[in-house]
């Protein structure tokens, strides 16, 4: 998977923030909809779509969409 | 000394005692004079239980009850008991929109089709004496509450009350009971139940206040419950589910 769709399938996961607001640099625990539900569609999102499995505590230590995409890549 | 609570002379099967409130349960109603048969699917953790248990003449049978084959095996290997104390059961957190069927699978045989069907087998089988008592653990999730990403298993835990209800009802002719116990959060279960969600500081901070005791769970608290239910100070409780949860469906 390439970031462009990572950065796409995170947006997927939310409801009301704009798909735009997504950018490989965003800081995402800043987004005003980011709380433990949103967590956990990232969580399924990335065991759905990258066979990965990753956790709150790496959700935590992350801070940009690309910097979760890049330490996903290195499960 | 007067003491209603006693399990001398009484046989009791618990599942899931290799870990956990399963574990606690064990350990705490063999301190009141019950003979345990312990089961799980883990025999060296199954072995650790067994080592904590109070008296002799106790027994360990190793099954896996995810399948028919290991609850027809644990059924044969069985003696006959006065009680039956279902522990055996996973969390699982996922969101609504995410839920698999490979996910139901799993969470519905262990945490559902496992005790019903382990019932099914030991009244067949004759295991069971008359006036025994059956003890599901189930949840306050599910029976009272729920929260985000537990959809899932709220319906399991949900499922196996309404089971015990009907089961109670049938199995009142030959004066036995059936009852659910529904904890509150123990913390044995608290990182695998919040997937890591939280930090267990952040857990911590978020959920305490809605325990007005302002505390969690202990295996303790849940296996006196359990004791309570399958001892004869309960020979006139059948059908309820005993919320067992630091004040916490007070919210």
């Amino acid at each position: 998977m390439l970031l462009d769709e990572f950065i796409s399938s995170f947006a997927a996961e939310f409801n009301d923030t704009p798909v735009d607001v997504f950018k490989a640099d965003t800081d995402y625990k800043s987004l005003d909809e980011w709380n433990s539900l949103t967590a956990l569609s990232i969580i399924s999102m990335v065991d759905d779509e990258m066979g990965k499995t990753i956790t709150g505590s790496n959700l935590r230590s992350c801070k940009t969409i690309e910097d979760l995409f890049n330490f996903v890549l290195t499960l | 000394m007067f003491n209603p609570f006693s399990l001398e002379g009484k046989c009791i099967l618990v599942t899931g005692a290799s870990s956990g409130i399963g574990r606690g349960i064990a350990v705490q109603c063999s301190k009141m004079g019950a003979q345990m048969v312990i089961t799980g699917r883990n025999s060296e953790r199954l072995h650790e239980t067994f080592s904590q248990l109070s008296g002799e003449g106790h027994s360990i049978i190793c099954a896996d009850l995810s399948c028919q084959e290991g609850i027809d095996s644990l059924v044969e290997q069985c003696p006959l008991i006065h009680g039956v104390v279902h522990c055996a059961g996973i969390p699982k957190i996922c969101d609504v929109k995410h839920i698999k069927r490979e996910l139901l699978n799993e969470i519905i045989n262990i945490n559902e089709i496992a005790p019903v069907l382990l019932t099914s087998g030991l009244l067949k089988k004759k295991k069971l004496k008359k006036k025994c008592s059956i003890v599901f653990i189930a949840s306050i999730s599910g029976v009272c509450v729920s929260n985000v990403g537990e959809a899932a298993y709220s319906a399991t835990k949900g499922a196996l009350s309404g089971y015990a209800k009907g089961a109670a009802f049938e199995l009142a002719a030959q004066g036995s009971r059936v009852n659910t116990i529904c904890p509150g959060l123990v913390p044995t279960e608290i990182l695998t139940l919040s997937n890591d969600l939280f930090s267990e500081k952040q857990l911590m901070e978020s959920t305490m206040y809605k325990y007005p005791l302002n505390r969690y769970g202990t295996v303790e608290d849940i296996a006196n419950g359990a004791i309570y239910l399958l001892s004869d100070a309960s020979s006139w409780v059948t059908g309820i589910n005993l919320i067992i949860d630091g004040g916490y469906t007070l919210n």
